[in-house]
Protein backbone atom coordinates (compact mmCIF):
# COMPACT_ATOMS: atom_id res chain seq x y z
CA UNK A 1 0.00 0.00 0.00
CA UNK A 2 2.02 2.76 -1.26
CA UNK A 3 -0.47 5.61 -0.88
CA UNK A 4 -2.04 7.05 2.51
CA UNK A 5 -4.86 9.07 2.95
CA UNK A 6 -3.80 12.34 4.90
CA UNK A 7 -6.92 13.13 6.58
CA UNK A 8 -8.36 10.14 8.92
CA UNK A 9 -10.73 9.02 11.09
CA UNK A 10 -10.11 8.00 15.04
CA UNK A 11 -12.50 5.32 16.48
CA UNK A 12 -10.98 2.36 18.23
CA UNK A 13 -13.70 -0.51 17.58
CA UNK A 14 -15.23 1.20 14.00
CA UNK A 15 -12.47 -0.11 11.73
CA UNK A 16 -12.54 -3.45 12.95
CA UNK A 17 -16.96 -3.49 12.57
CA UNK A 18 -16.75 -2.25 9.35
CA UNK A 19 -14.24 -4.96 7.86
CA UNK A 20 -15.80 -7.88 10.45
CA UNK A 21 -18.37 -9.06 7.47
CA UNK A 22 -15.58 -9.12 4.63
CA UNK A 23 -12.88 -10.75 7.17
CA UNK A 24 -15.89 -13.47 8.73
CA UNK A 25 -16.57 -14.60 5.23
CA UNK A 26 -12.93 -14.72 4.11
CA UNK A 27 -11.92 -16.97 7.28
CA UNK A 28 -14.88 -19.39 6.69
CA UNK A 29 -15.36 -19.96 3.41
CA UNK A 30 -11.42 -19.17 1.95
CA UNK A 31 -9.10 -19.81 4.68
CA UNK A 32 -10.74 -22.72 6.40
CA UNK A 33 -11.31 -24.56 3.41
CA UNK A 34 -7.73 -23.72 1.86
CA UNK A 35 -6.11 -24.77 4.90
CA UNK A 36 -8.34 -27.97 4.81
CA UNK A 37 -7.31 -28.98 1.45
CA UNK A 38 -3.35 -28.76 2.50
CA UNK A 39 -4.19 -30.79 5.59
CA UNK A 40 -6.07 -33.73 3.54
CA UNK A 41 -3.18 -33.90 0.99
CA UNK A 42 -0.85 -35.12 3.54
CA UNK A 43 -3.23 -37.88 4.76
CA UNK A 44 -4.78 -40.94 3.46
CA UNK A 45 -8.46 -42.13 4.02
CA UNK A 46 -9.74 -45.84 3.73
CA UNK A 47 -13.16 -46.42 1.37
CA UNK A 48 -15.14 -45.78 3.73
CA UNK A 49 -13.63 -42.60 5.11
CA UNK A 50 -13.86 -43.88 8.81
CA UNK A 51 -10.16 -43.80 9.12
CA UNK A 52 -7.40 -41.43 8.00
CA UNK A 53 -3.49 -41.55 8.55
CA UNK A 54 -1.11 -39.26 8.11
CA UNK A 55 1.07 -40.26 5.26
CA UNK A 56 3.42 -37.33 4.66
CA UNK A 57 3.73 -36.06 1.00
CA UNK A 58 2.85 -39.76 -0.30
CA UNK A 59 -0.28 -38.10 -2.15
CA UNK A 60 2.23 -36.21 -4.11
CA UNK A 61 4.94 -38.79 -4.67
CA UNK A 62 1.95 -40.93 -6.56
CA UNK A 63 0.53 -38.43 -8.24
CA UNK A 64 3.65 -37.34 -9.80
CA UNK A 65 4.27 -41.23 -10.48
CA UNK A 66 0.95 -41.42 -11.92
CA UNK A 67 0.89 -41.03 -16.04
CA UNK A 68 -2.46 -39.92 -16.24
CA UNK A 69 -2.02 -36.66 -13.87
CA UNK A 70 1.27 -35.94 -16.11
CA UNK A 71 -0.69 -36.45 -19.03
CA UNK A 72 -3.67 -33.77 -17.74
CA UNK A 73 -0.65 -31.09 -17.50
CA UNK A 74 0.28 -31.67 -21.11
CA UNK A 75 -3.25 -31.93 -22.04
CA UNK A 76 -3.93 -28.25 -19.75
CA UNK A 77 -1.02 -27.01 -21.21
CA UNK A 78 -1.98 -27.43 -24.82
CA UNK A 79 -5.57 -26.28 -24.10
CA UNK A 80 -4.59 -23.28 -22.38
CA UNK A 81 -2.22 -22.39 -24.72
CA UNK A 82 -4.48 -22.84 -28.02
CA UNK A 83 -6.85 -21.05 -26.20
CA UNK A 84 -5.14 -18.26 -25.24
CA UNK A 85 -3.38 -18.00 -28.57
CA UNK A 86 -6.12 -18.37 -31.03
CA UNK A 87 -8.32 -16.05 -29.18
CA UNK A 88 -6.08 -13.26 -28.69
CA UNK A 89 -5.11 -13.61 -32.72
CA UNK A 90 -8.84 -13.40 -33.31
CA UNK A 91 -9.67 -11.05 -31.28
CA UNK A 92 -7.19 -8.43 -32.39
CA UNK A 93 -7.86 -9.22 -36.14
CA UNK A 94 -11.51 -7.97 -34.92
CA UNK A 95 -10.92 -5.54 -32.77
CA UNK A 96 -7.79 -3.40 -35.54
CA UNK A 97 -10.39 -3.44 -38.07
CA UNK A 98 -13.27 -2.46 -35.32
CA UNK A 99 -11.08 0.67 -34.98
CA UNK A 100 -10.55 1.18 -38.40
CA UNK A 101 -14.39 1.75 -39.35
CA UNK A 102 -15.61 4.45 -38.38
CA UNK A 103 -19.22 3.58 -39.58
CA UNK A 104 -20.93 0.66 -37.70
CA UNK A 105 -18.00 0.22 -35.08
CA UNK A 106 -20.31 0.74 -32.64
CA UNK A 107 -23.05 -1.64 -33.78
CA UNK A 108 -20.35 -4.12 -34.35
CA UNK A 109 -18.83 -4.18 -30.48
CA UNK A 110 -22.33 -4.14 -29.63
CA UNK A 111 -23.06 -7.64 -31.54
CA UNK A 112 -19.30 -8.89 -30.52
CA UNK A 113 -19.23 -8.54 -27.09
CA UNK A 114 -22.63 -10.06 -25.84
CA UNK A 115 -21.14 -14.08 -25.71
CA UNK A 116 -19.28 -12.74 -22.32
CA UNK A 117 -22.45 -12.82 -21.05
CA UNK A 118 -23.45 -16.79 -21.47
CA UNK A 119 -22.42 -19.17 -18.76
CA UNK A 120 -19.46 -21.50 -20.23
CA UNK A 121 -21.78 -24.81 -18.97
CA UNK A 122 -24.15 -22.99 -21.45
CA UNK A 123 -21.92 -21.94 -24.37
CA UNK A 124 -20.71 -26.04 -23.60
CA UNK A 125 -24.64 -27.52 -24.28
CA UNK A 126 -24.38 -24.90 -27.56
CA UNK A 127 -21.47 -26.23 -28.68
CA UNK A 128 -22.33 -30.31 -28.46
CA UNK A 129 -25.38 -29.66 -30.39
CA UNK A 130 -23.94 -27.79 -32.84
CA UNK A 131 -21.09 -30.42 -32.96
CA UNK A 132 -23.31 -33.67 -32.04
CA UNK A 133 -22.28 -36.65 -33.83
CA UNK A 134 -25.63 -37.65 -34.98
CA UNK A 135 -27.49 -34.52 -35.26
CA UNK A 136 -25.30 -31.29 -35.23
CA UNK A 137 -25.15 -28.91 -38.20
CA UNK A 138 -21.70 -28.26 -38.52
CA UNK A 139 -20.95 -32.35 -38.39
CA UNK A 140 -23.22 -32.47 -41.00
CA UNK A 141 -21.50 -29.53 -42.44
CA UNK A 142 -17.98 -31.45 -41.91
CA UNK A 143 -19.27 -34.84 -43.65
CA UNK A 144 -20.29 -32.91 -46.95
CA UNK A 145 -16.21 -31.91 -47.25
CA UNK A 146 -15.56 -35.32 -46.59
CA UNK A 147 -14.73 -35.00 -42.31
CA UNK A 148 -16.12 -37.43 -40.56
CA UNK A 149 -16.31 -35.86 -36.90
CA UNK A 150 -17.22 -37.88 -33.63
CA UNK A 151 -15.67 -36.31 -31.22
CA UNK A 152 -17.74 -38.42 -28.12
CA UNK A 153 -15.39 -41.59 -29.82
CA UNK A 154 -12.09 -39.34 -30.96
CA UNK A 155 -9.80 -37.59 -28.49
CA UNK A 156 -8.35 -34.65 -30.83
CA UNK A 157 -11.75 -33.82 -31.99
CA UNK A 158 -13.27 -33.52 -28.19
CA UNK A 159 -10.11 -31.53 -27.81
CA UNK A 160 -10.97 -29.09 -30.97
CA UNK A 161 -14.85 -28.65 -29.77
CA UNK A 162 -13.81 -27.35 -26.03
CA UNK A 163 -10.80 -24.89 -27.23
CA UNK A 164 -13.62 -23.46 -29.70
CA UNK A 165 -16.20 -23.54 -27.47
CA UNK A 166 -14.19 -21.93 -25.40
CA UNK A 167 -12.78 -19.14 -27.54
CA UNK A 168 -16.04 -18.22 -28.45
CA UNK A 169 -16.80 -17.02 -24.76
CA UNK A 170 -13.73 -15.16 -24.56
CA UNK A 171 -13.83 -13.50 -28.16
CA UNK A 172 -15.47 -10.31 -26.31
CA UNK A 173 -13.17 -9.77 -23.35
CA UNK A 174 -10.44 -10.11 -25.83
CA UNK A 175 -12.16 -7.15 -28.40
CA UNK A 176 -12.83 -5.24 -25.60
CA UNK A 177 -8.98 -4.77 -24.08
CA UNK A 178 -7.70 -4.93 -27.37
CA UNK A 179 -10.13 -2.08 -28.63
CA UNK A 180 -9.85 -0.36 -25.64
CA UNK A 181 -5.92 -0.38 -26.05
CA UNK A 182 -5.57 0.58 -29.86
CA UNK A 183 -8.15 3.73 -29.28
CA UNK A 184 -5.22 4.80 -26.95
CA UNK A 185 -2.56 5.02 -29.12
CA UNK A 186 -2.05 8.75 -30.14
CA UNK A 187 -2.91 9.60 -33.27
CA UNK A 188 0.12 11.00 -33.89
CA UNK A 189 2.01 8.28 -34.20
CA UNK A 190 0.28 6.47 -36.89
CA UNK A 191 0.06 9.65 -39.00
CA UNK A 192 4.25 10.03 -38.70
CA UNK A 193 4.54 6.51 -39.76
CA UNK A 194 1.53 6.99 -42.70
CA UNK A 195 3.88 10.29 -43.90
CA UNK A 196 7.23 8.22 -44.03
CA UNK A 197 5.51 6.25 -46.23
CA UNK A 198 4.51 3.19 -44.18
CA UNK A 199 1.59 1.48 -45.44
CA UNK A 200 -1.24 0.05 -42.96
CA UNK A 201 0.32 -3.50 -42.37
CA UNK A 202 3.99 -2.28 -41.51
CA UNK A 203 2.61 0.64 -39.53
CA UNK A 204 0.60 -2.01 -37.63
CA UNK A 205 4.00 -4.43 -37.14
CA UNK A 206 6.02 -1.91 -36.44
CA UNK A 207 4.17 0.75 -34.71
CA UNK A 208 0.46 -0.15 -33.22
CA UNK A 209 1.73 -4.18 -32.12
CA UNK A 210 4.30 -2.92 -30.20
CA UNK A 211 2.55 -0.42 -28.28
CA UNK A 212 0.04 -3.37 -28.03
CA UNK A 213 2.18 -5.52 -25.87
CA UNK A 214 1.43 -4.96 -22.46
CA UNK A 215 -2.25 -5.43 -23.33
CA UNK A 216 -1.17 -8.52 -25.15
CA UNK A 217 1.00 -9.76 -22.08
CA UNK A 218 -1.56 -8.71 -19.97
CA UNK A 219 -4.54 -10.84 -21.99
CA UNK A 220 -2.24 -13.50 -22.00
CA UNK A 221 -2.40 -14.00 -18.55
CA UNK A 222 -5.72 -13.70 -18.19
CA UNK A 223 -6.65 -16.20 -21.04
CA UNK A 224 -4.26 -19.12 -19.21
CA UNK A 225 -6.58 -18.51 -15.80
CA UNK A 226 -10.00 -18.62 -17.66
CA UNK A 227 -8.83 -21.58 -19.57
CA UNK A 228 -7.31 -23.45 -16.35
CA UNK A 229 -10.12 -22.46 -14.13
CA UNK A 230 -13.35 -21.07 -15.68
CA UNK A 231 -13.82 -23.32 -18.52
CA UNK A 232 -14.81 -26.22 -15.87
CA UNK A 233 -18.39 -25.64 -17.21
CA UNK A 234 -17.68 -26.08 -21.15
CA UNK A 235 -15.38 -29.65 -20.02
CA UNK A 236 -18.51 -30.65 -17.74
CA UNK A 237 -21.07 -30.32 -20.45
CA UNK A 238 -19.52 -31.44 -23.39
CA UNK A 239 -17.20 -34.09 -23.43
CA UNK A 240 -16.67 -34.63 -18.95
CA UNK A 241 -12.93 -35.06 -19.54
CA UNK A 242 -12.92 -37.94 -22.06
CA UNK A 243 -13.16 -39.25 -24.15
CA UNK A 244 -10.22 -42.16 -22.47
CA UNK A 245 -9.38 -38.86 -20.59
CA UNK A 246 -8.38 -36.73 -24.18
CA UNK A 247 -10.04 -33.43 -22.18
CA UNK A 248 -9.14 -34.15 -19.00
CA UNK A 249 -7.63 -31.00 -17.77
CA UNK A 250 -6.55 -30.42 -13.91
CA UNK A 251 -9.27 -28.35 -12.51
CA UNK A 252 -11.48 -31.19 -14.17
CA UNK A 253 -9.36 -33.65 -12.25
CA UNK A 254 -9.56 -32.18 -8.94
CA UNK A 255 -13.40 -31.96 -9.68
CA UNK A 256 -13.80 -35.91 -10.77
CA UNK A 257 -10.93 -37.45 -8.57
CA UNK A 258 -12.67 -35.43 -5.26
CA UNK A 259 -16.43 -35.66 -5.79
CA UNK A 260 -16.94 -38.64 -8.44
CA UNK A 261 -13.84 -41.26 -7.25
CA UNK A 262 -14.09 -39.35 -3.42
CA UNK A 263 -10.56 -39.95 -3.20
CA UNK A 264 -9.99 -36.87 -1.08
CA UNK A 265 -5.97 -37.29 -0.25
CA UNK A 266 -4.99 -37.27 -3.91
CA UNK A 267 -7.53 -34.81 -5.03
CA UNK A 268 -6.38 -32.44 -2.23
CA UNK A 269 -2.65 -32.86 -3.50
CA UNK A 270 -4.15 -31.89 -7.02
CA UNK A 271 -5.54 -28.87 -4.92
CA UNK A 272 -2.49 -28.09 -3.39
CA UNK A 273 -0.63 -28.19 -6.82
CA UNK A 274 -3.41 -25.92 -8.58
CA UNK A 275 -3.42 -23.41 -5.99
CA UNK A 276 0.63 -23.13 -6.27
CA UNK A 277 -0.11 -22.32 -9.95
CA UNK A 278 -2.13 -19.72 -9.60
CA UNK A 279 -0.22 -18.15 -6.71
CA UNK A 280 2.63 -17.80 -9.37
CA UNK A 281 0.26 -16.60 -12.09
CA UNK A 282 -0.96 -14.11 -9.42
CA UNK A 283 3.01 -13.05 -9.29
CA UNK A 284 3.58 -12.96 -13.04
CA UNK A 285 0.22 -10.43 -13.25
CA UNK A 286 1.03 -8.00 -10.21
CA UNK A 287 4.70 -7.87 -11.63
CA UNK A 288 3.43 -6.98 -15.12
CA UNK A 289 1.33 -4.38 -13.60
CA UNK A 290 3.90 -2.83 -11.54
CA UNK A 291 6.32 -2.69 -15.01
CA UNK A 292 3.07 -1.06 -16.56
CA UNK A 293 3.03 1.59 -13.59
CA UNK A 294 7.02 2.43 -13.93
CA UNK A 295 6.74 2.76 -17.59
CA UNK B 1 -2.06 17.25 -34.18
CA UNK B 2 -1.94 20.58 -36.69
CA UNK B 3 -5.05 21.84 -38.87
CA UNK B 4 -4.16 20.47 -41.76
CA UNK B 5 -4.25 16.86 -40.15
CA UNK B 6 -7.37 14.75 -41.59
CA UNK B 7 -10.28 13.78 -39.36
CA UNK B 8 -9.85 11.89 -36.74
CA UNK B 9 -9.65 8.04 -37.90
CA UNK B 10 -8.56 7.99 -41.08
CA UNK B 11 -5.24 8.73 -41.19
CA UNK B 12 -5.57 8.35 -45.43
CA UNK B 13 -8.20 7.00 -47.29
CA UNK B 14 -8.26 3.28 -48.90
CA UNK B 15 -11.46 2.12 -49.67
CA UNK B 16 -10.55 -1.20 -50.19
CA UNK B 17 -9.16 -1.20 -46.73
CA UNK B 18 -12.38 -0.13 -45.28
CA UNK B 19 -14.14 -2.50 -47.26
CA UNK B 20 -11.99 -5.08 -46.06
CA UNK B 21 -12.30 -4.13 -42.37
CA UNK B 22 -16.55 -4.32 -42.84
CA UNK B 23 -15.83 -7.80 -44.04
CA UNK B 24 -14.10 -8.87 -41.60
CA UNK B 25 -16.32 -7.11 -38.66
CA UNK B 26 -19.35 -8.86 -40.56
CA UNK B 27 -18.01 -12.37 -40.89
CA UNK B 28 -16.89 -11.74 -36.96
CA UNK B 29 -20.65 -11.14 -36.07
CA UNK B 30 -21.56 -14.16 -37.94
CA UNK B 31 -19.36 -16.11 -36.66
CA UNK B 32 -20.20 -14.83 -33.09
CA UNK B 33 -23.87 -15.01 -33.49
CA UNK B 34 -24.23 -18.26 -35.29
CA UNK B 35 -24.58 -20.31 -32.69
CA UNK B 36 -27.58 -18.62 -31.15
CA UNK B 37 -29.04 -18.60 -33.96
CA UNK B 38 -29.05 -21.68 -34.35
CA UNK B 39 -29.98 -22.61 -30.60
CA UNK B 40 -32.86 -20.19 -30.85
CA UNK B 41 -33.89 -21.99 -34.43
CA UNK B 42 -33.83 -25.24 -32.31
CA UNK B 43 -35.39 -23.96 -29.46
CA UNK B 44 -38.90 -23.62 -31.62
CA UNK B 45 -38.66 -26.96 -33.55
CA UNK B 46 -40.42 -30.31 -32.62
CA UNK B 47 -37.69 -32.73 -31.65
CA UNK B 48 -38.50 -34.80 -35.06
CA UNK B 49 -37.59 -31.92 -37.26
CA UNK B 50 -34.24 -31.57 -35.22
CA UNK B 51 -32.77 -35.41 -35.52
CA UNK B 52 -33.48 -35.12 -39.49
CA UNK B 53 -30.53 -34.21 -40.42
CA UNK B 54 -29.61 -31.54 -41.82
CA UNK B 55 -32.50 -29.58 -39.39
CA UNK B 56 -34.14 -26.88 -40.98
CA UNK B 57 -32.22 -23.65 -40.57
CA UNK B 58 -35.49 -21.52 -40.23
CA UNK B 59 -37.62 -21.20 -37.01
CA UNK B 60 -40.36 -23.30 -36.44
CA UNK B 61 -43.80 -23.05 -35.35
CA UNK B 62 -43.25 -24.85 -32.18
CA UNK B 63 -42.21 -21.63 -29.95
CA UNK B 64 -45.20 -21.09 -27.64
CA UNK B 65 -45.16 -24.84 -26.98
CA UNK B 66 -41.47 -25.49 -26.43
CA UNK B 67 -41.07 -22.67 -23.99
CA UNK B 68 -44.32 -23.25 -22.32
CA UNK B 69 -43.47 -26.61 -21.78
CA UNK B 70 -40.51 -25.90 -20.57
CA UNK B 71 -40.77 -22.82 -18.06
CA UNK B 72 -43.78 -24.44 -16.61
CA UNK B 73 -42.95 -28.52 -16.60
CA UNK B 74 -39.54 -29.09 -17.58
CA UNK B 75 -38.27 -32.08 -19.72
CA UNK B 76 -39.68 -35.14 -19.96
CA UNK B 77 -36.68 -37.70 -20.25
CA UNK B 78 -34.20 -35.44 -18.27
CA UNK B 79 -34.90 -34.01 -15.19
CA UNK B 80 -38.24 -33.06 -14.90
CA UNK B 81 -38.37 -29.77 -12.86
CA UNK B 82 -39.44 -26.45 -14.34
CA UNK B 83 -37.06 -23.98 -15.54
CA UNK B 84 -39.57 -20.83 -14.73
CA UNK B 85 -38.47 -21.98 -10.88
CA UNK B 86 -34.97 -22.20 -11.52
CA UNK B 87 -35.19 -18.87 -12.94
CA UNK B 88 -36.19 -17.11 -10.19
CA UNK B 89 -33.33 -19.12 -8.32
CA UNK B 90 -30.93 -18.06 -10.74
CA UNK B 91 -32.60 -14.34 -10.26
CA UNK B 92 -32.34 -14.54 -6.53
CA UNK B 93 -28.91 -15.23 -7.12
CA UNK B 94 -27.19 -12.95 -9.49
CA UNK B 95 -28.81 -10.17 -7.32
CA UNK B 96 -27.65 -11.52 -3.36
CA UNK B 97 -24.11 -11.52 -5.12
CA UNK B 98 -23.51 -8.55 -6.37
CA UNK B 99 -25.64 -6.57 -3.42
CA UNK B 100 -23.59 -9.04 -1.23
CA UNK B 101 -19.98 -8.24 -2.38
CA UNK B 102 -20.84 -4.31 -2.96
CA UNK B 103 -21.81 -3.72 0.33
CA UNK B 104 -19.04 -6.25 2.54
CA UNK B 105 -16.62 -4.56 0.02
CA UNK B 106 -17.27 -0.98 0.81
CA UNK B 107 -17.11 -0.85 4.16
CA UNK B 108 -14.25 -3.00 4.32
CA UNK B 109 -12.28 -0.20 1.99
CA UNK B 110 -13.60 2.55 3.84
CA UNK B 111 -11.82 0.90 6.95
CA UNK B 112 -8.53 0.49 5.04
CA UNK B 113 -8.58 3.86 3.05
CA UNK B 114 -9.72 6.18 6.37
CA UNK B 115 -8.94 4.66 9.68
CA UNK B 116 -5.25 3.76 11.55
CA UNK B 117 -5.34 0.54 13.15
CA UNK B 118 -3.63 -2.42 14.76
CA UNK B 119 -3.28 -5.02 12.03
CA UNK B 120 -5.16 -2.82 9.30
CA UNK B 121 -2.01 -4.14 6.82
CA UNK B 122 -2.93 -7.73 8.10
CA UNK B 123 -6.44 -8.01 7.35
CA UNK B 124 -5.41 -5.86 3.79
CA UNK B 125 -3.58 -8.72 2.96
CA UNK B 126 -5.80 -11.36 4.14
CA UNK B 127 -8.08 -10.07 1.79
CA UNK B 128 -5.75 -9.58 -0.88
CA UNK B 129 -4.61 -13.23 -0.82
CA UNK B 130 -8.24 -14.63 -1.68
CA UNK B 131 -7.58 -13.88 -4.93
CA UNK B 132 -5.03 -16.71 -5.65
CA UNK B 133 -8.40 -18.93 -4.15
CA UNK B 134 -10.45 -19.80 -6.58
CA UNK B 135 -13.45 -21.96 -5.98
CA UNK B 136 -12.31 -24.56 -8.17
CA UNK B 137 -9.31 -25.44 -6.58
CA UNK B 138 -11.01 -25.66 -2.55
CA UNK B 139 -14.18 -27.68 -3.84
CA UNK B 140 -14.10 -30.50 -1.77
CA UNK B 141 -13.42 -28.87 1.29
CA UNK B 142 -15.72 -25.65 0.88
CA UNK B 143 -18.22 -27.83 0.26
CA UNK B 144 -17.55 -29.87 3.85
CA UNK B 145 -17.87 -26.49 5.43
CA UNK B 146 -21.48 -25.67 3.42
CA UNK B 147 -22.60 -28.81 4.66
CA UNK B 148 -21.26 -28.48 8.60
CA UNK B 149 -23.38 -24.98 8.32
CA UNK B 150 -26.20 -26.70 7.20
CA UNK B 151 -26.50 -24.85 4.08
CA UNK B 152 -26.29 -26.75 1.10
CA UNK B 153 -29.94 -26.37 -0.70
CA UNK B 154 -30.22 -23.17 0.67
CA UNK B 155 -29.72 -19.76 -1.16
CA UNK B 156 -27.61 -18.85 1.87
CA UNK B 157 -25.52 -21.60 0.79
CA UNK B 158 -25.59 -20.78 -3.43
CA UNK B 159 -24.36 -17.17 -2.04
CA UNK B 160 -22.10 -16.80 0.98
CA UNK B 161 -19.36 -18.39 -0.23
CA UNK B 162 -19.15 -16.52 -3.57
CA UNK B 163 -20.06 -13.07 -1.70
CA UNK B 164 -16.34 -12.23 -0.86
CA UNK B 165 -14.25 -10.58 -3.38
CA UNK B 166 -10.87 -9.21 -3.69
CA UNK B 167 -11.76 -7.44 -6.53
CA UNK B 168 -14.50 -5.26 -5.28
CA UNK B 169 -12.41 -4.38 -2.59
CA UNK B 170 -9.50 -3.19 -4.34
CA UNK B 171 -11.51 -1.08 -6.38
CA UNK B 172 -13.41 0.39 -3.90
CA UNK B 173 -10.03 1.05 -2.12
CA UNK B 174 -8.57 2.15 -5.65
CA UNK B 175 -11.32 4.62 -5.50
CA UNK B 176 -11.50 6.03 -2.16
CA UNK B 177 -7.67 7.11 -2.79
CA UNK B 178 -8.53 9.67 -5.54
CA UNK B 179 -11.21 11.12 -3.54
CA UNK B 180 -9.85 14.83 -2.13
CA UNK B 181 -8.75 14.62 0.93
CA UNK B 182 -10.57 18.22 1.73
CA UNK B 183 -13.88 16.33 1.67
CA UNK B 184 -13.04 14.52 4.69
CA UNK B 185 -11.57 17.56 6.04
CA UNK B 186 -14.68 19.64 5.41
CA UNK B 187 -16.57 16.94 7.02
CA UNK B 188 -14.47 16.49 10.42
CA UNK B 189 -14.22 20.18 10.39
CA UNK B 190 -18.62 20.11 10.39
CA UNK B 191 -18.28 17.82 13.07
CA UNK B 192 -19.87 15.26 11.00
CA UNK B 193 -18.49 11.72 11.91
CA UNK B 194 -16.97 8.59 10.00
CA UNK B 195 -20.41 7.17 9.13
CA UNK B 196 -22.04 10.68 7.78
CA UNK B 197 -19.24 11.17 5.84
CA UNK B 198 -19.36 7.64 4.37
CA UNK B 199 -23.32 8.02 3.65
CA UNK B 200 -23.29 11.50 2.59
CA UNK B 201 -19.97 11.43 0.91
CA UNK B 202 -18.94 8.88 -0.32
CA UNK B 203 -21.39 6.81 -0.88
CA UNK B 204 -22.69 9.07 -3.40
CA UNK B 205 -19.52 9.42 -5.46
CA UNK B 206 -19.00 6.19 -5.44
CA UNK B 207 -22.51 5.34 -7.73
CA UNK B 208 -20.72 4.53 -11.17
CA UNK B 209 -18.23 2.19 -9.12
CA UNK B 210 -21.27 0.41 -7.87
CA UNK B 211 -23.17 0.73 -11.23
CA UNK B 212 -19.90 -0.97 -13.11
CA UNK B 213 -19.12 -3.71 -10.44
CA UNK B 214 -23.09 -4.52 -10.43
CA UNK B 215 -23.13 -5.38 -14.09
CA UNK B 216 -20.37 -7.64 -14.25
CA UNK B 217 -21.09 -9.72 -10.85
CA UNK B 218 -24.61 -10.24 -11.76
CA UNK B 219 -23.87 -12.01 -14.93
CA UNK B 220 -20.84 -13.88 -12.42
CA UNK B 221 -24.08 -14.81 -9.93
CA UNK B 222 -26.21 -15.94 -13.04
CA UNK B 223 -23.26 -17.88 -14.44
CA UNK B 224 -22.32 -20.12 -11.34
CA UNK B 225 -22.06 -23.55 -12.17
CA UNK B 226 -19.39 -25.46 -10.15
CA UNK B 227 -20.50 -24.82 -6.97
CA UNK B 228 -24.53 -24.58 -7.34
CA UNK B 229 -23.85 -27.92 -8.94
CA UNK B 230 -22.42 -29.57 -5.56
CA UNK B 231 -24.68 -27.75 -3.36
CA UNK B 232 -27.80 -28.13 -4.71
CA UNK B 233 -29.79 -31.52 -4.88
CA UNK B 234 -33.23 -30.30 -4.64
CA UNK B 235 -34.54 -29.87 -7.67
CA UNK B 236 -36.46 -26.82 -6.45
CA UNK B 237 -32.95 -25.11 -5.61
CA UNK B 238 -31.04 -25.70 -9.30
CA UNK B 239 -30.22 -22.78 -11.44
CA UNK B 240 -31.20 -22.59 -14.67
CA UNK B 241 -27.24 -23.47 -16.15
CA UNK B 242 -27.46 -26.65 -13.48
CA UNK B 243 -31.27 -27.21 -14.85
CA UNK B 244 -29.98 -27.64 -18.52
CA UNK B 245 -27.05 -29.68 -17.72
CA UNK B 246 -29.69 -31.88 -15.91
CA UNK B 247 -31.67 -32.38 -19.09
CA UNK B 248 -29.11 -33.86 -20.62
CA UNK B 249 -29.49 -37.31 -20.68
CA UNK B 250 -26.56 -38.92 -22.81
CA UNK B 251 -27.09 -39.76 -26.10
CA UNK B 252 -27.87 -37.46 -29.14
CA UNK B 253 -30.59 -38.86 -30.30
CA UNK B 254 -32.20 -39.28 -26.57
CA UNK B 255 -31.91 -35.87 -25.56
CA UNK B 256 -34.58 -33.71 -25.83
CA UNK B 257 -32.58 -31.08 -27.68
CA UNK B 258 -35.66 -28.81 -28.55
CA UNK B 259 -36.16 -28.48 -24.41
CA UNK B 260 -32.50 -28.04 -23.99
CA UNK B 261 -32.75 -25.12 -26.47
CA UNK B 262 -35.43 -23.34 -25.20
CA UNK B 263 -34.10 -23.60 -21.92
CA UNK B 264 -30.60 -22.35 -23.34
CA UNK B 265 -32.11 -19.08 -24.45
CA UNK B 266 -33.76 -18.19 -21.38
CA UNK B 267 -30.65 -18.89 -19.31
CA UNK B 268 -28.65 -17.16 -21.87
CA UNK B 269 -31.04 -13.88 -22.54
CA UNK B 270 -30.61 -12.35 -18.87
CA UNK B 271 -27.19 -12.01 -18.84
CA UNK B 272 -26.98 -10.94 -22.62
CA UNK B 273 -29.99 -8.51 -22.54
CA UNK B 274 -27.90 -6.90 -19.39
CA UNK B 275 -24.53 -6.53 -21.32
CA UNK B 276 -26.08 -5.18 -24.38
CA UNK B 277 -28.25 -2.31 -22.47
CA UNK B 278 -26.15 -1.97 -19.88
CA UNK B 279 -22.73 -1.76 -22.26
CA UNK B 280 -21.21 1.74 -20.89
CA UNK B 281 -21.27 0.25 -16.78
CA UNK B 282 -20.92 -2.98 -18.43
CA UNK B 283 -17.35 -2.22 -20.03
CA UNK B 284 -16.32 0.33 -17.12
CA UNK B 285 -16.69 -2.89 -14.73
CA UNK B 286 -14.88 -5.04 -17.00
CA UNK B 287 -11.74 -2.53 -17.45
CA UNK B 288 -11.86 -1.42 -13.76
CA UNK B 289 -12.00 -4.76 -11.66
CA UNK B 290 -8.98 -5.75 -13.63
CA UNK B 291 -7.05 -3.06 -13.19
Amino acid sequence: MAAEKRVIFRSAWLPYLLLAPQIAITIIFFFWPAFQAAWYSFQLQDAFGLQTEFVGLRNFHELFGDPRYLESFKITAVFSLSVASIGIAISLLFATMANRVIHGAIGYKTFLIWPYAVASAVAGVIFAFLFAPSVGIITFALKQIGIHWNWVLRGDQAMILVVVASIWKQISYNFLFFLAGLQSIPKSLIEAAAIDGAGPIRRFWTVVFPLLTPTTFFLLVINIVYAFFDTFGVIDATTQGGPAGATNILVYKVYHDGVKSADLGGSSAQSVILMIIVIALTVVQFRYIERKVHY
Amino acid sequence: MNRSSPPPGMVENRPWLTFFAHAILIAGVALVAFPLYITFVASTLTLEQILTVPMPLVPGDQFWNNYTQVITAGSQRGAAAPVGRMMLNSLVVALIIPLGKISISIIASFAIVYFRFPLRNFFFWMIFVTLMLPVEVRIIPTFKVAADLGILNSYAGLTLPLIASATATFLFRQFFMTVPDELAEAARIDGAGPMRFFIDVLLPLSKTSMAALFVIQFIYGWNQYLWPLLITTDESMYTTVIGIKRMITGGDALTEWHLVMATAMLALLPPAVVVMLMQKWFVKGLVDTEK
